[in-house]
Parts: structure tokens; C-alpha cells; sequence
């Protein structure tokens, strides 16, 4: 199965981790990532106000793209572009005159969008087109003794007609690591805020919410943080080094995109994982779990 | 009926500003006068007080009028006040008709007087129109059964069924569960005067057990209400008990030796009781039942101790669901209400950690008659719990999420809760967070500050975002609106003030009896004000909280209430009935059905030899959608006849034309 595939600009550079993983895990299952020709920047945060119809252009000329491709779907990873997309997508396909509007300022364009693309997100295609019983047939390291908790952040999951899954409940994340092997924990604060954007500005609130998110999985007995976002992933992941900077009492804890988890649970290569882009270095737990030598 | 020519008064209401303050109700009067069989107009301050209605009695008598039509607010409000002053001076009521121009005219346009003045001209028009059509009409009348029914045996349902009692009415009432007593017999103690149930409640239910003119269905439902006011025949399921009652003497031998036990529903699951139980041991009636999915007999087919032990023969395997049937001429519903079910709330963990319960299983928890017979653990480990969070509203009171009305009963249990808490556990921590206190009631509000000052309690005025377990502590993030800062709090056990939502068994009555409901689901009262007690289904009344969420005093002052009404409706011999009903022009009519299809009161019945429709009297309510329905014209509503519809519109479309 090939399908079109939208990346966006993290997924190039501090996120290479999360693509090169998820391309190769999806290889395994059989299906093929094709990237979409000249894409650009997804939008980046949907835009709310009504009557800001530039804000919509960004994302619809991404779908743009993928129609031209010949295709009818597309394939995201990053939260931020699959919320952006979905929600841009949503706002033409409800407001035809305003898709109109798009499409005349896009008049430089070959053809035009009519809201046909389905927006999809990687862990949509794990659940609904391949299966957890599919993937578990392909786990050859199961991730035993390596306890999880599942981190979605807020832009899988709303609003709700933008969600993935139940926004207060998710449990997507859960069965995957489930049918991987993983030992999962129930994470309460799945759904808390890692702080987004105030990570430029704001350093502290991000650092606080990072050392809250942390320190209660702790609490929970959880070894490795895993999710799909790479602003999530910067704010839980890098400002630990502000966390043990501000708080004595700090320790560190691994956070991992799903698919890296797939890639260990599926025995890829381990450079796939690109580890050495993390700031937590997730190697010393799992070598102490038994998942790699 | 002999032709005559019409002789009409109108009288036109200035409602003080009501209608006068952008009506100008003089030049309705003169336009009135011009219309062809108006013969009197005038205009009054206040028609409906007792000076207005004089001068229409007087007016009537003075110009010998035969039709009158009062210009004020709505029919509902004060048609009948009109048609009872016009039949004292001697005018056939039904010759009375209201023109509303105040809820359609005066308070629509209060700020176009012109516009309002144009329309309440032609509202009153055409139903000058209308008048001169009416025919004069008697009330049909139908005989009363002199017995009620009460649905539902909580404080409520007894309240209502010993008033009726004891005013030497007899009364069927029905409860689905082994006892009667509901909700109330599950208290621990009662708010704001701390007496305990059992002092208060099982007198009463001793007294409606034993009182000559109760007939008690307990562990029985309702299962099917036909007919009307006065008239209703009822079909109760008495569900196979498996227990002999009239052979069983409640020794509680059988109860004693029964080894299977299963998890109470009085206990809400949190203590256990035998396959063959009573509710609690101050049930009413005491006989047991048999559950025949716990039983091992029945499920296995081994066992049998209890019918070896029993000591008159009364334990009976082949017990069978039974049905019976009684007349009854009036119907109170007093079904109660459910907490909402804590798995629907995301926020509050989905009922999924144990030490996280909802309030009345905190009630059973601290209740002398509970499971741990008043010592105060938690579920998870038995332990005592140190601290203890209350969590106001939860589910109420939140229209983004759940439920925007207010439970009403929340704040003041939970005050009675963690002052009974406290004097369990002195040394315990009690947080109790609330939206804003809420208590509305005779000594409520001294209640509640006495506990909030004299115990030690923590209340924080902010709503709690989310609560997750951590070890073996429950941990909830909250705001303090007042200092505007977030708060974080572990504690042992959390009590959930689940709202309050009407009982499963009031929607099934409610479809049964064909009822209208609140966008909610409460039983919606036939005015909110003015007929607390009576649906808009003559001969049904309500009571307690499957009307509204209520606490106890105000459950027994609306079941004495609808106690009352029904009495006054035994009172009389006879009922009377509108005559304004759908008739049936046998000539015409050729028993198509459409219009028994499209009857919502089951008033039409087809007789199939002599192919003609025809309509009960009594059940008909004159809402005319058979008449809208029928092809052939041969239903027609009285007094909405097609011909004055006709009429009404010619004259409506005059001006337009």
C-alpha cells in the first residue's frame, strides 16, 4: 500500500528521529510513505479567527499538492500538522464559500482543492487500516519489562472533530505498546499540557510543566515517556535540562516517539531511532530492561 | 340550533402597562365597534380582577349580550376565569373566547406601538369572527374510581399514599424493588436536624405496611396504564418472588442459611447479601425474595438449604412472574431519581480507582446501618482514610460537558458528610470543593456555617480539573478562585457529588403514561408556578425528585400536595370534560384511520363492520390533528370548524389583500 505523505519542517530536522522511524516501521507492515512534491510550511497553528482565510491557505495548498499527486488521503506524524490539516480541511469543507475564496487566491495553482483529501494521522493507519493483531505478528523483540506511558498532548485528541480518539481517554498509544510487548501504565496526565509554544518565551512554564509531567510519571513507576509530537517531544525531552538546572531534586526520564518503539519491538536496525538526537539518552534504561544489549 | 343574530361584547384589558403601554387600547375599542355584531366595547384596567369581571357579568345582562370576547394575555392564564364569570350572568361559557394580544401583540412589539396597535386590531377581529360560529356547549361528564395508584415507594410515594389513606381512599402502590422506602432508608443521617432515617422513615413505612387501605406491590412494576382521568385500568407485573408471602411468617431462617452471597444494591455493591434477602432488615414488607440469578438452585440446580429449612413450606421454585389488574381513577408518579453514573466522568478517572466513590456510597459508608456499620473505610485497602475530598458538582452544572442544572441537594449532604466524617475520624482532613454554596432552606444556611466554622473544614471555592491515583493516593488538581493560584492535593479517598438524574423507572413511566419531560428528563409539571403537582395529562400527578432534583422536606410537602389534589378529585362523583372535542360526521367518514394514526391520546377507535371512525369524549383533548389529517372533512374539531377557520383567515388577510 503506498500512500501520500505530508512531513512538515520538524520532521526534517529535530524530528528526523520520528520520520526515519516511522517510514521504516511502516515499510515493515507494508506500507510505503510517498512524500509530497513541494510542500510547505502546514500552517503551523490553525487559525482561529473566521475571517483570516490567508491562515487557511498554508495547509490547503499542502492538500493541494496530494490531489495532484493523483492521491486521496494523506499520512501525517507530527500532532501540530495532523491538527492543522484536518481542522483547515474541515473549516473548506464546511464553508464552500470560503474554500472558494481560497482557491481564487491560489489562482497561480493548476487546479483547484474541492475538500476531497482525507487527513490522516500515522496512528490512524496503525488502527484502522492495518490492525494491532497485524502488528503484533511483526514484533519480534517484544518490549517486555519496559513500562510506558502513553503522552498525546492536546493536538491528537482535540477539538473534537479534529480528535483521533476519545480527547479525556485516549488509548490508541496504550494498545500499540500493548501488541509490542511493552508493560503499559495507565499515565494519567496523558492529556495535561507540555507547555507548547511559551517554550520560546517563556521558558519557565515549560520547564515547570516538563518537571510536573516527568516527576509524576516517576511517580507512577514508568520508565520511557512515548509520543507523537515533536513540539511535545522538544518541551518534555530537551527542557529537562532546564528542569535539572531549576529543581535539585530532578531526575531525567527517556521520552520516545511511538514509532521508535515499533522500531525496537519490530528489531530494526537501531540507527533508525537516531538516538543520539535525544537529550535524555533513552539507551541505559533500555539496556537495563533487557530490550537492547 | 336556532339562527340569531350575533350580539357581541368586547372588552378590551390594558393589563396595566402590560398591554396599555404599547397597545393603545382605545383605538382597539372604537375598531372594535365598527366590526358587524359588535354591539359593546370597552376598555379595563385589569379585566381579570374581581371589578373586571363584574363589569363583563354586568355588561352581558345589561345589552343581553350572546357572545363576548376578552382582548388580554394568554387563553391559559385566564380563559376560564372569563367563561365562569359570563355562565354567572347567564352566557353559555363556550360563547367566551380570548383574543391574546399580549404575549402576540403588546410584549412582541413593545417597542413598535403602531404595529402593536394594527395587530391586536386584528387579533381581535378575527376572533370576533370566531364567536359568532361558536355553538353553546355542556362539559361531558365520566364517573371517578375512587382508588389511586403511586408509582414508586420512596418517601415521596408513602407520603402521598398514607394521605390519601388516611382519608379513607384506598390505594395501590407499587415498587419495583423488595421494600418500599428508597433512597431515604440508604441515608446515614438527614440534613439540617441530623435525624437518622430509621427514626423518621420506618414508622412511616410500618404505618403504609399495615394501614387497611394500602394494597402494597412490592418487587412488582407497572407495566402497561390505559384509559383516563377518573377511568384508568392498570397492569402490574408482580416479578416471581420464589417466597410464599402469604405463607411466610419473615423468621429469616431461610436468609440465615443461604450460602451464596452476592453484592448488595442497597449497599451500592459495597457490602454483600444472600441470594435470598430482604433489602434491610427494617424492610417493608419483611418477606424475602429469592434472586434467581444468584440462587444456586436455580442457576444449578443444587442446593435447596433454604426450602429444607423453611420452617412453614414457603419457598417455591416454581414461582412465576404474575400479572394482575387494578382500576384506579388517578395516578401519582413519584419514580425518583439516580445518581449519575461516575464512569461517564473522564475527568474524575472513568470510576475506575476504587477510593474515588459517589455520595451515597459515602452515605452507605458512613451510615450505622451500612456495610461496615458506620466505621468509616475505604474501599481499595479497609483502611481509614486520613483525608477525605469532596468534589461539588460533579456533573452538574457543567453545560459544555454534562448537565447545566443545579442537583440542588449537594451542598448540604455534603456539609452533613464531613461533619459526620469528622466526628468519626477527628483527626481527618475534610476538603470540600464547591462552585458556590447553595443553601436555600429552612436552617440550611446556619447548617452549613456551623459545620464550616465549629469543624475544621477546608472549602475551596474552585472546581477540581482532574484526579488521578499516585501509590495509594488519589491526587487532584484544582484552582482556589479566591487567591486566583492552583491547588494540589493528595488525598485518601475522594467523595463525587454526582448530579442527580431522573431514576430509569421514571423513564420508563414517563413513556408508559406518555408524559411530557424536561429537556432533562424530569417529569415537566403542568405549570411551573401555579400546578407544581399535575401534569399536563388530567388525572396524573407528580411528586419528589422525578420531577426535579429535591431534597426531603421538599419530596413529602409536593407528595401531600398531590395527595391532596387527588383527594379533591375523589370528592367528586363525576368529572367533567371539555366539549371541546373532535366529532365525527358518520355520513362522510369512511373509516380511512388516518385520523387514529395521527392521534396522540388513543381517543379514535375504527369501527371496522360499520366503517366510521369514532372518538372517545373523555380522552379526546381537542388538539384538532385528526381533523388537520382526515380527506374527507368528516372530522372536524367544535367550534374550529373549517368554516370559521375560513372565516377567521378572510378576515385575517383583509388588510394584506
Amino acid at each position: 500500500m503506498k500512500i501520500p505523505y505530508y512531513p512538515g519542517c520538524t520532521l526534517k530536522n529535530t524530528a528526523k528521529n520520528f520520520e526515519v522511524s516511522s517510514i521504516e516501521t511502516a515499510r515493515v507492515l507494508g506500507v510505503e510513505f510517498e512524500e509530497s512534491p513541494r510542500w510547505n510550511c502546514c500552517g503551523s497553528v490553525y487559525g482561529m479567527a473566521r475571517d483570516n482565510i490567508m491562515h487557511q491557505i498554508g495547509p490547503v495548498r499542502n492538500l493541494l499538492r496530494v490531489r495532484e499527486m493523483g492521491g486521496h488521503e494523506v499520512v501525517t506524524l507530527c500532532s501540530m500538522c495532523y491538527n492543522t490539516l484536518k481542522r483547515a480541511n474541515n473549516f473548506v469543507r464546511k464553508n464552500k464559500d470560503k474554500l472558494e475564496v481560497v482557491n481564487a487566491i491560489m489562482y497561480l495553482e493548476n487546479t483547484t482543492y474541492d475538500g476531497s483529501i482525507e487527513v490522516l494521522h500515522y496512528l490512524e493507519i496503525l488502527r484502522d487500516r492495518i490492525g494491532f493483531d497485524e502488528i503484533e505478528k511483526h514484533v519480534k523483540k517484544p518490549l517486555k519489562g519496559l513500562r510506558v506511558g502513553a503522552y498525546y498532548g492536546c493536538l491528537l485528541v482535540r477539538p473534537l472533530d479534529a480528535a483521533l480518539d476519545d480527547p479525556e481517554e485516549p488509548g490508541v498509544m496504550e494498545k500499540l505498546f500493548e501488541v509490542l510487548g511493552a508493560e503499559v501504565v495507565d499515565f494519567p496526565l496523558k492529556t495535561e499540557c507540555c507547555g507548547s509554544y511559551q517554550t520560546v518565551s517563556e521558558k519557565d512554564i515549560v520547564t515547570e510543566r516538563t518537571r510536573k509531567i516527568i516527576d509524576t510519571a516517576r511517580d507512577m513507576g514508568i520508565d520511557v515517556i512515548a509520543l507523537s509530537c515533536p513540539l511535545c517531544h522538544f518541551n518534555l525531552d530537551r527542557r529537562q535540562k532546564n528542569a535539572l538546572e531549576k529543581y535539585i531534586d530532578f531526575k531525567t526520564m527517556p521520552v520516545l516517539y511511538f514509532s521508535q518503539l515499533m522500531a525496537l519491538a519490530f528489531d530494526l536496525p537501531l540507527d533508525v531511532n537516531l538516538f543520539d538526537k535525544h537529550y535524555v539518552d533513552p539507551l541505559p534504561v533500555l539496556k537495563v530492561r533487557g530490550i537492547i544489549e | 340550533m336556532k339562527k340569531r343574530e350575533p350580539r357581541i361584547g368586547v372588552f378590551v384589558c390594558h393589563c396595566g402597562f402590560n398591554i396599555a403601554g404599547s397597545v393603545d387600547v382605545n383605538k382597539v375599542k372604537e375598531e372594535a365597534l365598527k366590526i358587524p355584531g359588535v354591539v359593546y366595547a370597552t376598555t379595563y384596567v385589569f379585566m381579570c380582577a374581581q371589578p373586571g369581571q363584574n363589569l363583563l357579568i354586568e355588561k352581558i345582562k345589561e345589552y343581553n349580550l350572546n357572545g363576548v370576547v376578552v382582548a388580554n394575555c394568554s387563553p391559559s392564564l385566564h380563559e376560564l376565569t372569563f367563561r365562569n364569570a359570563a355562565e354567572k350572568a347567564g352566557l353559555n361559557p363556550y360563547r367566551v373566547e380570548i383574543a391574546n394580544i399580549r404575549e402576540q401583540a403588546s410584549w412582541p412589539h413593545w417597542d413598535e406601538p403602531e404595529k402593536a396597535t394594527k395587530k391586536a386590531i386584528e387579533i381581535v377581529k378575527i376572533t370576533v369572527e370566531k364567536v359568532k360560529k361558536d355553538i353553546e356547549l355542556k362539559p361531558t361528564t365520566a364517573p371517578v374510581t375512587k382508588r389511586a395508584l403511586v408509582i414508586g415507594g420512596g418517601i415521596a410515594g408513602i407520603q402521598a399514599t398514607l394521605d390519601i389513606a388516611d382519608a379513607g381512599y384506598e390505594v395501590v402502590l407499587v415498587e419495583k424493588n423488595q421494600s418500599i422506602g428508597g433512597h431515604m432508608a440508604q441515608l446515614s443521617e438527614t440534613f439540617p436536624t441530623l435525624d437518622c432515617p430509621q427514626c423518621i422513615l420506618t414508622p412511616k413505612m410500618v404505618a403504609a405496611g399495615s394501614h387497611p387501605n394500602i394494597k402494597l406491590y412490592t418487587y412488582s412494576e407497572v407495566e402497561e396504564i390505559t384509559g383516563f382521568v377518573g377511568n384508568f385500568k392498570v397492569k402490574i407485573k408482580k416479578k416471581a418472588r420464589f417466597v410464599d408471602w402469604d405463607k411466610c411468617t419473615g423468621c429469616g431462617a431461610c436468609i440465615e442459611v443461604c450460602p451464596k452471597k452476592v453484592p448488595s444494591e442497597f449497599d451500592l455493591g459495597l457490602g454483600k447479601r444472600k441470594a435470598v434477602y430482604t433489602d434491610f432488615p427494617q424492610a417493608v414488607p419483611n418477606y424475602p425474595v429469592i434472586d434467581p440469578d444468584a440462587c444456586l438452585f436455580l442457576r444449578k440446580g443444587a442446593c435447596r438449604l433454604c426450602e429444607k429449612k423453611c420452617p412453614v413450606g414457603a419457598i417455591k421454585f416454581d414461582d412465576r412472574d404474575e400479572f394482575v389488574e387494578e382500576e384506579v381513577g388517578a395516578v401519582i408518579v413519584t419514580t425518583g431519581y439516580e445518581l449519575m453514573d461516575k464512569k461517564e466522568m473522564a475527568e474524575y478517572g472513568y470510576g475506575k480507582y476504587p477510593d474515588v466513590v459517589d455520595a451515597l456510597e459515602f452515605e452507605r459508608l458512613i451510615a450505622p446501618t451500612g456495610p461496615t456499620f458506620g466505621k468509616v473505610i475505604r474501599p481499595s485497602d479497609g483502611k481509614e482514610p486520613k483525608s477525605v475530598a469532596f468534589i461539588h458538582c460533579a456533573g452538574s452544572r457543567d453545560p459544555e460537558h454534562y448537565w447545566s442544572y443545579c442537583s440542588k441537594i449537594c451542598c448540604m449532604y455534603i456539609a452533613k458528610q464531613a461533619l459526620l466524617y469528622k466526628h468519626a475520624v477527628p483527626d481527618g482532613v475534610v476538603y470540600s470543593f464547591y462552585i458556590d454554596i447553595r443553601a436555600g432552606g429552612k436552617g440550611y444556611e446556619e447548617f452549613v456555617e456551623r459545620i464550616r466554622s465549629e469543624e475544621d473544614i477546608v472549602y475551596i471555592r474552585g472546581r477540581v480539573s482532574r484526579l488521578f491515583q499516585v501509590g495509594d493516593k488519589i491526587r487532584l488538581y484544582a484552582a482556589d478562585t479566591f487567591t486566583g493560584e492552583k491547588v494540589e492535593v493528595d488525598v485518601d479517598m475522594v467523595v463525587l457529588a454526582m448530579a442527580i438524574r431522573p431514576s430509569e423507572g421514571t423513564f420508563d413511566i414517563v413513556k408508559k403514561l406518555k408524559l411530557a419531560t424536561d429537556p432533562y428528563g424530569f417529569v415537566q409539571e403542568a405549570h411551573p408556578k401555579l400546578r407544581p403537582v399535575e401534569t399536563l395529562m388530567a388525572g396524573v400527578f407528580i411528586a419528589g425528585a422525578a420531577q426535579a432534583p429535591k431534597d426531603i422536606p421538599d419530596s413529602v410537602a409536593q407528595a401531600s400536595a398531590a395527595a391532596s389534589k387527588v383527594v379533591s378529585l375523589f370528592s367528586q362523583d363525576v368529572i367533567y370534560h371539555s366539549p371541546i372535542v373532535a366529532r365525527v360526521d358518520t355520513e362522510v367518514c369512511a373509516g380511512c384511520g388516518l385520523c387514529r394514526d395521527s392521534c396522540a391520546y388513543d381517543a379514535i377507535e375504527i369501527d371496522l363492520k360499520k366503517k366510521i371512525a369514532k372518538v372517545n369524549e373523555v380522552l379526546c383533548e381537542g388538539c384538532g390533528a385528526c381533523s388537520a389529517v382526515c380527506p374527507s372533512g368528516a372530522m372536524t374539531l367544535t367550534n374550529y370548524t373549517k368554516h370559521q377557520i375560513i372565516d377567521i383567515l378572510d378576515i385575517a388577510t383583509e388588510s394584506w389583500r
